[in-house]
C-alpha cells in the first residue's frame, strides 16, 4: 500500500465531522461539499454551499456531468451573445491576419501610430482582451462549472499559444470549435478536432510538412517559409504529449513515420467561406510505404492520419496518460496508482468516454478521501478566478485579471510550450508567488481593482502589463470602475469551513478592519484547493 | 526530500532570523575565498541550434546539409567570425568577442546529456536534475550544490544566497535548500503591499503558524528585506534605468548581476530564456534565430559587465537541453538533435578556446545518422566548475551529481 505522507496536515482542521457519503438522503457534510466545489468548480460563490446542502452532493455532481441539462442564466446568455457579436469566421480571421501582417512587414515608420506595426499590435491586444473575456466570464459566472474546469484542462492538454503568428487571432475559434464541444465526450473526437484545426496545425508546424519528393512550392502565401520536406514537430508532440506520453512506447523512427503519415494535413490560407479552412493537400502527402508502431501502414492518403488517430486514441498508454493527468488534476499532485489503474481500464472499456472516466473518478474512495481535501495548491488561474467568484464581483474589465495571471507566471493562452501548464504545488508555490497573490488579494479586498470599468477602444495599455492599481493599492487612480470592497463577513459565509476557526478569529479582530476581506482572500486557507 | 518538507524546514529555521543586510558580511567574506566564488546558470529552453552559434565552417557536410540556413565562411558576406581557424561565431554574437579575445569566454562543442531523448521536457529534466535518464530524482543539481558548498554556515543560510529570476522556481533549483525568486522584469523593483507595516503584520498573524505556507511567507519577508536593500541602491536604480525594457532577458541579467555585485552573499543565480525551438524558417546569419541571438548576446555582455569586479570570481554557464539536426528540415528549420554547445564565461575560465572532442560532421560521424554526437558529458564540465571554481570538495561531488560518468576525454575549462 502506498503510504501518503502528509505530515504538514497533522492537525488539519475543518469544521464538522467527516462522514463518508453514502446515499443522497443523508445530509451532505460541508467539508465534502467544499472539496467538490474546489475541484469540480472554481470554488464557491455566495449560496453555493447552501444550494448543494439542499439538493445533495450526488445530484450536484450528476448535474455537472450533464451540463446541457442546466439552464444558463439569462444575463449570462445575453452577455456571451454580446461578446460573440461580430465574431469573424475562421476564413475571415485568417484573411485579416494575413492582410495585417503584410502591412506590418511593409511598415517603414518603425511602429509609428497608424502604421502597419501599430495596427498589428492593436489587433493583437484587442484579440487578447477578447479571448480573455470570453473565457473568464464563463469561468466566473457559468453554473456549468465542471464544463469550464474541463475546458481549461483540455485546452491545456492540447495547448496552443496565442503569441505565435496566426494563433494571435485563432484562439477563440480553436477553443469553440475544437475543445468545448468535446470536453465531456469522446477523447477520439477531441483528437480529431484539434488535429485538424488550423491553430494546432500552425502552432506545431504540420501545415508546412511535406514529403521530400513533393513539388516544392517556393512559399506559403503570406509567409517566407518554404515547403520542401518533412517537419516532425506535430507528430512528436501528438504522441508524446497528446496521447501515449513520453514513455508510451514509441521510437524516433515512429516519430518520422507518423510525420510522413500526416503530411498533407494542412489548411488553405486563402480559404473564403464558412466552416473550417482545413485541407488535406495530396500534393504534400508522402504516399510511400511506412512502418509505424510495428505496423505496416496501408497507403491511403488522408485516411492514414485518421487511422493513426484511431490507434492512438485506443492505445493503453494513452489511456494511462490521460488517466494519470485527470487523477492529478482532480485528486492529488501524486495521484494514487490504484485509482490511475482503474481509470485507465475505464478509459479503455468505454472507448475513451471522458464522462464515464470522470464519473468513476468522482465516485472513487480516493477522490472522496478527506485526506485529499484541501491538499492541492491553487494554480494562479484558479486562484484569481476563485477569488473573484467568492467576492461575487461582476467583472466587466478582465484586464487586471489577465495582468495578474501573467505576473504570477501563468499568462492566459500564453503557455509557450505544447505541454501546457502544470497544476502541482511544486510548479507554483514559492515565496515570491505567495507575495504576489497577497498583493492581488489586498487590492481586491480593498476594492481597488477597476473590474467594473468597461473596456473601451482605448488600446494604449498592454493588457499583459501589470495593472497599476492591482500592484499598488494605495494609488489614487483607481476611482473609475471600482466596486465597493467586498464584505468580509459575506466572504466568510460564502467560504464556510474552508476558512478555519483559528483564521476566522484572527481575521475578525484584525486592524484596520478594511483589511479583513483581503485577509480572507490572501490567507493560507484560500490558497488551498 | 520534497518541497513540502523543505518549506517546513525553512519555517523552523527562519523564525527569529534578523537580517543584517549585505554590508555587515563584507568583512567576513574578504577572508573566505570559497564563498566569494559565484555561479550563474543560463538555460536556453527549446534546444538552441549550437551549430549556427559556434559554426564548424570547415565541414563540407555543414554546407551540404544546410543549403539555406548555414552561416557563410569567415570573410564572406554575413560570414561567421573566425574564432580559432576551425570554428566561427554567428555574427549576431559580436558583443561577446571582447570576452573571447580577453580569454574569459570558452565553448565546449559536442557536449550534452548521454540520454538519447529528443523530448524537450525530458531533455530539460535530464539537464536540470543532474541525473540524466533517471526520472526518480526530485530535486535539481543547483539546489543540491547549494547544500554541498563549503563556507561560513551563517552565510550559507543567507536568504539571498540562491536567486532565481522568474515567477516559477525552475527544476534545477527545486529541493530542500532555500531559493529566492525575483520576478522577471522591472516589476521586481516595485513596492509590494507587504512592505507596508500594517499589511505585513496582519498577514503575518494569519500565516505565521500555518504549517504549509507559513515558511514560504517568512521566506519572502526575510529575502525581501535584503533584496530591496540591494535593489534600492542608487547604483541598481541606475543600472535598471539603462536596461532595454523591450527585452526581458537583458533587464533581468543586469538586475541579477548588479545584485550579485552589491550583495556578497548572492552566490548562485539562474536565468532562463525561451523561444529557441526553430523548427521552421530559422534563417542563417539573418532571420529568426539571428533576431533572438542579437538581444541575447547584448544581455550576456551586460551580465558580464554589470558584475564589475565580481566577474573575475564568477563562472557563467550557458546550456540547452540538446542541439538540433545537422540537416535543415523541409521548412528551412531544424528538428531536435543531440550534441550542442555549452558556453562558459568568467575570470577563471580557460577562455579563447573551443573545447571538446570534435569528430567532424561526415555522415559516419553523426549520431543516429543525423545529429552531432555527445562526446563530453555536461556533468563533467559542471563538475569542474563546482570543484575547481567553486571549491566544492571532491567528497561532495557525488551529492551534487550522483552516478557521474568517467570523464572520457580530458577537457580543462577552468584555469589553475
Amino acid at each position: 500500500m502506498k503510504l501518503k505522507i502528509l505530515e504538514l496536515f497533522g492537525f488539519l482542521v475543518f469544521a464538522g465531522l467527516l462522514v463518508p457519503l453514502k446515499a443522497s438522503s443523508q445530509p451532505a457534510d460541508q467539508a465534502a461539499i467544499l472539496h467538490v466545489l474546489n475541484r469540480l468548480a472554481y470554488g464557491p460563490r455566495p449560496g453555493d454551499i447552501e444550494h448543494i446542502m439542499q439538493i445533495g452532493l450526488e445530484r450536484y455532481i450528476d448535474e455537472q456531468l450533464h451540463p446541457d441539462g442546466m439552464a444558463m442564466p439569462d444575463a449570462l446568455t445575453q452577455r456571451l451573445a454580446a461578446l460573440s457579436q461580430g465574431e469573424m469566421t475562421q476564413a475571415d480571421l485568417i484573411t485579416t491576419y494575413r492582410r495585417v501582417i503584410k502591412a506590418a512587414m511593409e511598415d517603414g515608420t518603425g511602429g509609428a501610430p497608424g502604421g502597419g506595426l501599430a495596427i498589428r499590435n492593436a489587433l493583437y491586444r484587442k484579440m487578447a482582451i477578447h479571448f480573455g473575456e470570453l473565457r473568464l466570464v464563463r469561468a466566473i459566472e457559468s453554473p456549468r462549472q465542471l464544463e469550464e474546469v474541463m475546458d481549461e484542462f483540455w485546452f491545456n492538454h492540447f495547448n496552443v499559444v496565442a503569441g505565435k503568428g496566426l494563433d494571435h487571432v485563432l484562439i477563440a475559434d480553436y477553443e469553440r470549435e475544437a475543445i468545448r464541444p468535446y470536453v465531456l465526450g469522446k477523447f477520439r473526437d477531441l483528437l480529431g478536432a484539434t488535429s485538424k484545426h488550423p491553430a494546432m496545425l500552425f502552432y506545431l508546424d504540420n501545415w508546412l510538412s511535406a514529403a521530400p519528393s513533393a513539388d516544392a512550392r517556393p512559399r506559403i502565401a503570406g509567409t517566407k517559409t518554404e515547403i520542401s520536406g518533412l517537419n516532425e514537430n506535430y507528430a512528436r508532440e501528438l504522441m508524446e504529449l497528446h496521447t501515449l506520453g513520453a514513455d508510451g512506447g514509441y521510437s524516433q523512427e515512429d516519430v518520422t513515420a507518423l510525420a510522413r503519415m500526416l503530411t498533407g494535413w494542412s489548411f488553405d490560407p486563402r480559404f473564403a467561406g464558412t466552416g473550417s479552412a482545413f485541407r488535406f493537400v495530396p500534393r504534400l502527402h508522402d504516399f510511400g510505404d511506412k512502418v509505424w508502431l510495428g505496423r505496416a501502414v496501408p497507403v491511403k492518403g488522408e485516411a492514414e492520419g485518421e487511422w493513426a488517430l484511431d490507434v492512438l486514441a485506443a492505445h493503453p498508454s494513452t489511456a494511462h496518460h490521460i488517466a494519470f493527468k485527470l487523477a492529478q488534476y482532480f485528486v492529488a499532485d501524486d495521484p494514487p496508482a490504484a485509482l490511475v489503474d482503474r481509470l485507465t481500464q475505464q478509459f479503455l472499456t468505454t472507448d475513451g468516454d471522458i464522462r464515464a472516466v470522470l464519473s468513476m473518478l468522482f465516485a472513487s474512495p480516493e477522490f472522496r478521501d478527506p485526506a485529499n481535501y484541501g491538499s492541492k495548491f491553487k494554480t494562479p488561474y484558479r486562484f484569481v478566478v476563485s477569488a473573484v467568484r467568492a467576492a461575487a464581483v461582476d467583472v466587466k474589465n478582465v484586464r487586471p485579471l489577465l495582468a495578474t495571471m501573467t505576473r504570477l507566471g501563468m499568462p492566459l493562452y500564453g503557455c509557450q510550450s505544447p505541454d501546457g501548464y502544470k497544476n502541482t504545488a511544486d510548479a507554483w508555490l514559492n515565496p515570491d508567488a505567495l507575495a504576489q497573490r497577497i498583493s492581488f488579494a489586498t487590492a481586491l479586498g480593498l476594492g481597488r481593482i477597476p473590474l467594473g470599468k468597461l473596456v473601451d477602444d482605448d488600446l494604449a495599455n498592454d493588457p499583459y502589463a501589470p495593472a497599476a492599481a492591482a500592484a499598488n493599492p494605495s494609488s489614487e487612480g483607481a476611482a473609475n470602475g471600482v466596486y465597493p470592497p467586498p464584505d468580509f463577513q459575506a466572504l466568510l459565509a460564502t467560504l464556510g469551513g474552508q476558512i478555519t476557526d483559528r483564521a476566522r478569529s484572527r481575521i475578525a479582530s484584525a486592524e484596520p478592519s478594511t483589511l479583513r476581506a483581503a485577509l480572507v482572500l490572501g490567507g493560507p486557507d484560500f490558497m488551498r484547493q | 526530500m520534497n518541497r513540502r518538507q523543505f518549506l517546513r524546514g525553512v519555517s523552523a529555521a527562519g523564525a527569529g532570523t534578523i537580517s543584517l543586510g549585505p554590508n555587515s558580511w563584507a568583512k567576513a567574506l574578504a577572508t573566505d575565498t570559497a564563498t566569494t566564488r559565484r555561479l550563474i546558470v543560463v538555460f536556453l529552453r527549446g534546444a538552441v541550434d549550437g551549430l549556427n552559434l559556434v559554426v564548424p565552417y570547415r565541414e563540407a557536410n555543414y554546407y551540404r546539409l544546410r543549403p539555406r540556413i548555414a552561416i557563410a565562411q569567415p570573410g564572406d558576406d554575413d560570414g561567421a567570425i573566425d574564432l580559432d581557424g576551425q570554428f566561427g561565431l554567428h555574427p549576431a554574437l559580436t558583443p561577446l568577442l571582447p570576452f573571447w579575445r580577453q580569454g574569459s569566454l570558452a565553448f565546449v562543442h559536442a557536449a550534452g546529456s548521454p540520454d538519447p531523448t529528443r523530448s524537450h521536457f525530458d531533455g530539460q529534466d535530464n539537464i536540470e536534475s543532474g541525473t540524466p535518464g533517471n526520472k526518480a530524482t526530485r530535486d535539481g543539481w543547483l539546489n543540491r550544490l547549494e547544500g554541498a558548498l563549503p563556507g561560513d554556515p551563517a552565510l550559507r543560510a543567507a536568504p539571498t544566497r540562491a536567486i532565481s529570476i522568474g515567477a516559477v522556481v525552475p527544476r534545477v533549483f527545486l529541493g530542500s535548500n532555500r531559493v529566492t525568486t525575483i520576478a522577471s522584469g522591472a516589476t521586481a523593483l516595485r513596492p509590494s503591499v507587504l512592505d507596508r507595516p500594517a499589511v505585513n503584520e496582519a498577514f503575518a498573524s494569519i500565516y505565521h503558524d500555518d504549517v504549509r505556507f507559513g515558511g514560504a511567507f517568512k521566506e519572502f519577508v526575510a529575502a525581501r528585506g535584503d533584496v530591496m536593500t540591494a535593489l534600492e541602491d542608487p547604483e541598481m536604480r541606475e543600472a535598471n534605468n539603462g536596461a532595454p525594457p523591450s527585452y526581458a532577458f537583458a533587464g533581468d541579467a543586469v538586475r541579477l548581476a548588479t545584485l550579485m555585485r552589491l550583495d556578497p552573499r548572492v552566490q548562485l543565480g539562474f536565468l532562463a530564456v525561451s523561444g529557441w525551438d526553430t523548427h521552421a524558417n530559422q534563417g542563417g546569419a539573418k532571420g529568426q534565430l539571428a533576431n533572438l541571438l542579437t538581444p541575447f548576446a547584448g544581455g550576456m555582455a551586460a551580465l558580464a559587465e554589470n558584475l564589475g569586479p565580481v566577474y573575475q570570481d564568477t563562472a557563467i554557464v550557458v546550456i540547452s537541453e540538446f542541439g538540433r539536426t545537422v540537416a535543415q528540415n523541409g521548412n528551412g528549420g531544424t528538428d531536435h538533435g543531440h550534441g550542442n554547445v555549452m558556453w562558459l564565461m568568467g575570470g577563471n575560465v580557460a577562455g579563447g578556446k573551443v573545447h571538446g572532442e570534435w569528430g567532424g560532421l561526415d555522415d559516419g560521424a553523426l549520431h543516429d545518422g543525423r545529429d552531432v554526437p555527445v562526446t563530453t558529458d555536461y556533468r563533467t564540465i559542471l563538475a569542474q566548475v563546482c570543484e575547481r571554481h567553486l571549491l566544492l570538495p571532491d567528497t561532495k561531488l557525488s551529492e551534487v551529481f550522483p552516478a557521474m560518468p568517467e570523464q572520457l576525454a580530458p577537457v580543462r575549462v577552468i584555469k589553475g
